[in-house]
């Protein structure tokens, strides 16, 4: 099976998690004055999970003729591209997300910005570093000075 | 109007506002240059800037400057290095690049200039004209038409998806109406969908989401395929001058895209690609003989005509966004997000409630023009040179600037793993060939038409709403037609098709 179908047959079980919240469970709290409007909060999501059923049936049986089509990235052949740094880049995001609030704006990001080019391949470390440590500050002093977004630059208990 | 065009004048032509425009148009430009970032990307990127200004008359005029940017940007690249930065340029490479390799660079990127001003210029007189005649029309409308025409707006943009992409997209659609749904509505305090986690209690945000469905999957494709070494090398740029005899023969070309390119960015769903792509055919189609040989080998006709086109499509797709309040593209729907945060709600009545937004936003577009003009020309040689940055020190920042541009604009930790999340969804969908800006037209437009169609379900005790009013029945009518039509064209196609092969 294509990897478009899986994808349809993956939104089809969302849609079927997401219908039966709207069509059993979201009106059990309902207030009984509520009951008596011709609109209830789950009028419109019942209506959007029979539309996204039909519509992922329609993907998964093939109703609609496909044409053929070159692609960017053919995924069938997707370990002959740079899936590693790839990967390894999405769990830089991760491990940015979770140290930006403890670290501090400026540890975090200046890491970030230099182990991004080392995993891309980059060894010019005296090119590197500096650029990664200026532009940090640049974008900090962009936040929190000019636009007055307050973003925590240090750790905490540098008691800064 | 008259008073209008003062009105915008006085708003646009402050020194806030020209150095506005001026930025934008130069931020823009420059990460428009870069081979997969589109004007879709660095909107997003740009929204929280924009949104922390509070002002929204100069928040979408930065915006609406950094667009036009990024098409002028792609078609320097497209020209230079046959690397389109954004799909609305691809067709200037096929006649840009051959005339930069003859070593005529210089002359290629000035007729680009001359055709982008042109097509903007005249695009935004077109504007003027028909936004003000539609945004008195919309006024008639009431919730339930209001409801139908959103219907409509969805329904086209699947529509014209392509062939065997309809049901795609009308199923991303879906799930952006679906993920709209998320959070508490408006119009029943009581929280859906959230699974007891409290940061989905507002929402999902819609620069997350716009962030991970644009920026993160293009930069992951850059890291995933980066663009070969030696696929194109800048020539040196000299002779930006253009003769009198070539001037005469694309200025018919000019004038022809400018309207037709125009006309299609009003339709929803189509926009500056399929403008640009249909310029090209056209005027390849009605060149002369001798002519026709030339496209695709180094022509300035075939240059000049998906430039114009897809500067007038930009200026098109503002039509429907600032007299309907219903986006017509992937940017006009994140240029919609940005001034719903900003509290403007565009439609018909923001020519009556903020006329200063309305006309300033138009003015702004023949600044704009203008100063891509007057800017860049001289800049060219020099802008050329942010194309050599090397690939390793480019991504980290981009992924870099998604990130702050999500966190920035919640302050909140837990938005950058959703991002990251949505992100890795939005570039399997990519890579399963699905359209990603549906999904967000729906999310944008879920709260409205969910608001909509629920004031009507009040006002007419049910759903006989579609029936009390022809209009309504009229759009809902279109809708449906309008997604049923691609199957039953192709479905007499292939009927057509097996006559022939009986009548062999």
């Amino acid at each position: 099976m294509a990897l478009d179908r899986w994808i349809a047959l993956i939104i089809l079980g969302f849609c079927l998690i997401y219908g039966y919240t709207a069509w059993f469970t979201m009106d059990v709290g309902l207030a009984p004055f509520m009951k008596r409007n011709p609109i209830w909060p789950s009028t419109f999501p019942k209506i959007l999970s029979v539309l996204g059923a039909t519509a992922s049936f329609f993907i998964l049986f093939g109703v609609e003729k496909k044409e053929d089509k070159v692609l960017d990235i053919d995924y069938r052949r997707l370990h002959e591209y740079k899936l590693g740094q790839a990967i390894l880049l999405l769990s830089l995001m991760i491990v940015y997300a979770l140290l930006l609030r403890p670290a501090g704006f400026m540890i975090s990001t200046g890491f970030f910005l230099i182990l991004g080019s080392v995993i891309l391949g980059e060894r010019k470390w005296y090119m590197m570093i500096p650029i990664a440590l200026i532009s940090t500050f640049f974008v900090w002093y962009l936040v929190q000075e000019v636009l007055g977004i307050y973003m925590r630059p240090y750790p905490a208990w540098f008691g800064v | 109007m008259l008073d209008g065009i003062l009105l915008g004048l006085q708003t646009a032509f402050s020194i806030q506002m020209l150095l506005m425009v001026i930025g934008g148009c130069l931020i823009g430009t420059f990460i428009g240059m870069l081979p997969g970032l589109g004007p879709m990307s660095i909107i997003a990127i740009m929204i929280p800037v924009a949104i922390s200004m509070g002002d929204p008359a100069a928040a979408i005029i930065l915006l609406a400057g950094v667009y036009y940017g990024a098409i002028f940007g792609g078609s320097t690249s497209s020209i230079l290095l046959n690397a389109p930065g954004v799909a609305g340029t691809v067709a200037t490479s096929f006649d840009g690049y051959p005339l930069a390799k003859k070593g005529q660079a210089g002359k290629a990127l000035t007729v680009a200039a001359i055709a982008s001003f042109c097509g903007g210029t005249i695009g935004a007189v077109l504007l003027m004209v028909f936004a003000p005649a539609l945004s008195s029309v919309a006024l008639l409308f009431h919730s339930a038409e209001y409801f139908a025409l959103m219907v409509v707006g969805l329904s086209a943009i699947a529509a014209f998806a392509g062939t065997g992409q309809v049901a795609k997209a009308l199923l991303m659609t879906v799930v952006g109406l679906m993920l709209g749904t998320v959070g508490e509505g408006t119009m029943f305090s009581l929280p859906r969908f959230t699974m007891g986690i409290m940061d989905l209690q507002s929402g999902l945000s819609f620069v997350t989401l716009a962030m991970a469905m644009f920026a993160l999957p293009e930069a992951l494709f850059l890291v995933l395929n980066p663009p070969k070494p030696g696929s194109g090398k800048s020539e040196e740029i000299k002779g930006l001058r253009i003769t009198r005899q070539e001037a005469k023969s694309i200025a018919p070309v000019i004038g022809r895209q400018s309207i037709q390119g125009f006309f299609i960015g009003v339709l929803p769903g189509a926009g500056a690609t399929i403008a640009s792509f249909l310029g090209y055919a056209v005027e390849r189609n009605i060149a002369p003989k001798g002519e026709q040989k030339e496209f695709g080998k180094g022509s300035i006709k075939g240059l000049a005509a998906p430039e114009t086109a897809n500067n007038a499509a930009c200026t098109g797709s503002f039509v429907p966004l600032l007299t309907l309040g219903i986006p017509g593209s992937g940017t006009t729907a994140i240029l919609l997000g940005a001034l719903i945060a900003l509290n403007v709600t565009p439609g018909p009545r923001l020519m009556i409630d903020e006329p200063q937004i309305f006309w300033a936003v138009i003015i702004s577009m023949y600044i704009g023009n203008i100063v891509l003009l007057v800017l860049n020309l001289p800049l060219i040689p020099y802008i050329a040179k942010i194309l050599t940055i090397p690939r390793n020190y480019l991504i980290p920042y981009i992924l870099f600037f998604t990130l702050m541009g999500a966190y920035i604009g919640q302050n909140n930790a837990t938005e950058l793993l959703i991002l990251v999340g949505l992100g890795v969804c939005a570039t399997a969908l990519k890579f399963a060939d699905y359209p990603l800006a549906p999904l967000l037209i729906g999310f944008i437009l879920g709260g409205m038409l969910e608001d909509n169609f629920a004031r009507s379900m009040q006002l007419y005790d049910g759903v006989a709403f579609i029936t009390a009013r022809p209009m309504t029945m009229i759009l809902l009518a279109l809708a449906v037609s309008l997604i049923l039509l691609p199957s039953i064209r192709s479905k007499q196609a292939k009927i057509k098709a097996n006559r022939v092969a009986d009548g062999d």
